[in-house]
């Protein structure tokens, strides 16, 4: 095997400026997820039916079609949906972040099951609100049993941004494939990629052990 | 005054409940007793709505809470419940355990609800511990913090369900200490129990329940010298 790194030297800072772009997809995708993934996991509990449909419905749509599908729906339905030709950037936030939150709904929901019902009529016993006995007693104890299970999501969520470079986003993955193409030599900017996705993913695996670490701090 | 009329409760097909009718008064301990399945939780669960009755009505002082015009989060401020199994706040350490509800139902300032959580630690003899998270204490200091939890909310009624089946037996004492010291406070008390010694000694009165049905309503001496039906005869000759 012969690796030739030299010819690709000069565009590794070009393939490095790809980073940005991956994070800012990666943090507003998860934030959306969360939040929105969040929501759909109380409506999954909640005691009125139509709600309950409402979100398995929508889970199982995000979950029952091809993530790189509904990327390229967004992407390329905007201007016939909405008017307007949306920028690469927002579809790629917009469908990785309705996509996972189908997943962390989920995630979710099986923590607040798992939490025990002693808490929930603890909480009601001292008069405190539905509202915030799910805010401050319920979901901080299920985010702490979920944890490993949301930080495997967002780390997936970083791995798969790469396709974004089927709707032409710069990000790491699109930018080694052009250096590929310049240089003729797709091997090694691909494989220099692999690194960078390896290295961001491995950063996230200790930040996701530093937060447990803290939570686990009443045990 | 609680005041308890014709109390219905069923799950599905299933009656728990057959028409309940006691009253409760001001400064009264009540000793609940009864086989296993016999409706106790229930009937304590029912009386700040954590079970809805089926039929009959709850008064607690002047609201019927049994009323669905009633604001239940109010009834249930007012009503303090210590469980079998504690269910203190995991992530919340004793003191946050003592102050969260009161700050956030009755809108008490951080230090005033920590003033009053460390005078109710005082109280049950966990100064020292205010600090650590639940899961560091033994049974019964946790049964104690639950205590000082519910009793943070400044109720007028506490109930207490089984508060120390779940104790190892040398943790029951002092479980049982605090609650006698707050009977002597005047605090009105309904206790599930299968303590006959404690609710001999402490209790006004005895409930007997069984099948859903209130089969003696009397004195403590009364019930265990002297209980009137057979089904209760039949218990305490298991029990004691
Ligand atoms: N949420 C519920 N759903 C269905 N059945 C219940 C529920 N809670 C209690 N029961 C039933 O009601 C009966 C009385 O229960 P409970 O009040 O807990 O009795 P006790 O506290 O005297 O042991 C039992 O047969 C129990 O299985
Ligand atoms: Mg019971």
């Amino acid at each position: 095997m012969n690796l030739d790194f030299e010819r690709i030297m000069p565009s590794l800072p070009f393939i490095l400026e790809g980073i940005p772009m991956t994070l800012q997809v990666v943090a507003a995708a998860a934030l959306l997820g969360f939040v929105l993934g969040t929501i759909l996991s109380l409506l999954k509990i909640s005691r009125i039916k139509p709600l309950n449909w409402l979100a398995d419905f929508y889970t199982s749509i995000f979950r029952g079609t091809p993530l790189v599908l509904q990327l390229m729906l967004i992407y390329f339905g905007s201007p016939q949906v909405f008017g307007v030709q949306i920028e690469a950037y927002t579809a790629a936030f917009l469908s990785f972040g309705l996509n996972s939150a189908a997943y962390i709904s989920e995630i979710i929901r099986g923590g607040i099951l798992a939490v025990d019902k002693g808490q929930q009529e603890a909480a009601l016993a001292l008069g405190v609100p539905y509202r915030s006995m799910m805010t401050n007693i319920i979901l901080p104890q299920a985010l702490k049993n979920i944890l490993p299970a949301l930080m495997n999501e967002f780390i997936s969520l970083t791995k798969e941004s790469a396709v974004v470079t089927v709707i032409g986003l710069s990000d790491i993955m699109r930018r080694s494939y052009i250096v590929g193409g310049e240089t003729y030599k797709f091997f090694e900017p691909i494989l220099f990629a692999g690194l960078i996705y390896y290295v961001m993913v491995m950063i996230l695996t200790l930040i996701g052990k530093a937060i447990e670490r803290r939570m686990r701090r009443s045990d | 005054m609680i005041k308890i009329d014709n109390l219905h409760k069923s799950f599905g097909k299933l009656e728990v409940l057959k028409g309940i009718n006691t009253a409760i008064k001001d400064g009264e301990v009540v000793a609940i007793i009864g086989p296993s399945g016999s409706g106790k939780s229930t009937f304590l669960r029912c009386l700040n709505l954590l079970e809805r009755p089926t039929m009959g009505q709850i008064w607690i002082g002047d609201s019927e809470v049994t009323d669905n015009k009633t604001n239940i989060m109010k009834v249930r401020e007012n009503v303090g419940m210590v469980f079998q199994h504690f269910h203190l706040f995991p992530h919340k350490t004793v003191l946050g355990n003592l102050t969260y509800a009161p700050m956030k139902v009755k809108g008490l300032s951080k230090a005033e609800a920590e003033s009053q959580g460390r005078e109710l630690l005082k109280k049950v003899g966990l100064s020292d511990k205010e600090n650590e998270y639940p899961n560091r204490l033994s049974g019964g200091q946790k049964q104690r913090v639950a205590i000082a939890r519910a009793l943070a909310m400044n109720p007028e009624v506490m109930l207490f369900d089984e508060p120390t089946s779940a104790l190892d037996p040398e943790m029951v004492k002092e479980v049982l200490e605090v609650m006698k010291s707050l009977a002597h406070t005047g605090m009105t008390m309904a206790i599930v129990t299968h303590e006959m010694g404690f609710a001999r000694e402490v209790a006004d009165r005895v409930l007997f329940l069984d099948g859903g049905n209130l089969l003696e309503n009397t004195a403590p001496e009364e019930f265990f010298t002297n209980p009137k039906s057979q089904r209760a005869r039949d218990f305490l000759e298991k029990v004691l």
